[in-house]
């Protein structure tokens, strides 16, 4: 059943509020697919009993919940593939060359969901960069939700999970099954810190200084204001010849100016503007 | 004309459920029942560029399908991709070093498949 528009209209809000992420009109039909869990394990038996619930939620924790649930998780491994063939036969080798010196790359996902992205990035460096072993890899993943950061910390996929896009080579070189889950190996799971994070605000734990950002398909749920925000943001910690990763449809157009995209291969990048 | 595969699967159902995602995607789709057909197939079919091969089949079952295929260098070019309920590390493992290209376990999805085929640079 479709929610009334005051409940619709409730649930919006908490979510702007909590995560700055708009969810449009029209989009009613995705509180109870993403909610549905939630409801069960809370007793609540449709829509009008779960606001009834968050309105006298003072705790907040019914609330978190629902923000965490209501915010896309969608990910795979190696989604899209092609930003991960740009990463490996362009960018990488080329910040190889510039940092030779410094032998240090600082990495940060900025939607990391449940940590495929990341861990893909990761596998990425280590199955073709031999020669990182010895350099300084800052590799920061955050998320907004505390459930999924923690499933990144974990880095405990289901059979569905690791069929999506990880290529067979690479799942039985570094993930390991334990019951019916596969597991990341320690070493790849060490590479990264996951980090609870707010885009919308204060930047604690990301990098001063970074060489490749991947912030894709997030910005699409931020209203103009937020996005330039944001944008603002990654710029001025952004190197020189740091790239920028967001999602196909996004764009730093009429948003950061001082931010160029380029074409690298088959995936659109963004740097800063000389 | 599109890309040619060949579905290896005993189960009707299944090769059905795996042609369908390839003929959305523009392949055109042989079946084989088990992997000693299919071994026919490809001989009277030298365009096939892709099997997906199911692991416990009767006659021939797809393991010893793709070693046999990776014993004749004439078709060293076809892509192999096991699909399979096998879902221990170690089978996978032993697929890849008998030839098999790729891997998907069952239950898939449509999206998984397709990542796979992209993969292997095939969509």
């Amino acid at each position: 059943m479709t929610p009334s528009s005051a409940d619709y209209d409730y649930i919006r809000r908490l979510v702007q509020d909590h995560s700055a992420i708009m969810l449009e009109a029209g989009k009613e039909y995705l509180l109870g697919l993403r909610l549905q869990g939630l409801m069960t394990r809370h007793g609540c038996a449709d829509i009008p009993a779960l606001v009834q619930k968050l309105r006298s939620d003072r705790s907040g924790a019914l609330s978190r919940e629902v923000v965490e649930a209501m915010t896309n998780n969608e990910t795979s491994f190696f989604r899209d593939l092609h930003p991960f063939e740009t990463l490996r036969k362009v960018i990488v080798p080329e910040l190889i060359r510039r940092r030779a010196a410094e032998r240090t790359l600082d990495i940060w996902c900025g939607a990391s969901s449940s940590g495929q992205e990341i861990y893909s990035v990761a596998l990425t460096l280590r199955e073709h960069f031999p020669e990182l072993v010895n350099w300084r890899l800052n590799i920061v993943s955050t998320d907004l939700s505390r459930e999924m950061v923690q499933r990144g910390r974990d880095g405990r996929y289901s059979q569905i999970e690791v069929n999506r896009g990880l290529p067979a080579m690479l799942l039985v070189k570094y993930f390991e099954r334990s019951g019916m889950d596969y597991y990341v190996k320690p070493d790849i799971r060490r590479m990264v810190d996951f980090r609870e994070l707010n885009l919308n605000g204060p930047w604690s734990g990301v990098p001063s200084r970074l060489d490749i950002v991947f912030m894709r398909n997030v910005l699409i749920y931020f209203e103009d204001a937020v996005k330039r925000r944001i944008l603002a943001k990654v710029h001025d910690l952004l190197r020189p010849d740091g790239y920028l990763f967001l999602g196909g449809s996004e764009t730093t157009l009429n948003l950061e100016d001082r931010l160029e995209q380029v074409q690298l291969e088959r995936t659109r990048c963004f740097r800063r503007r000389h | 004309m599109g890309k040619r595969a060949l579905v290896i699967d005993d189960s009707r159902a299944m090769r059905r459920v795996i042609a369908n995602i390839l003929t959305e995607r523009g392949f055109e789709v042989l079946e084989a029942e088990n992997g000693q057909v299919a071994l026919d197939q490809l001989e009277a079919n030298p365009g096939i560029e892709v099997a997906l091969v199911d692991w416990n089949m009767p006659v021939m079952n797809g393991y010893d399908f793709i070693k046999a295929v990776r014993a004749q260098p004439k078709y060293a070019r076809l892509t192999m991709m096991m699909v399979t309920t096998e879902t221990e590390m170690s089978q996978v493992v032993r697929a890849l070093a008998a030839g098999a290209n790729e891997y998907v376990m069952k239950p898939f999805t449509a999206d998984a498949l397709v990542e796979k085929l992209e993969l292997l640079g095939l969509l």
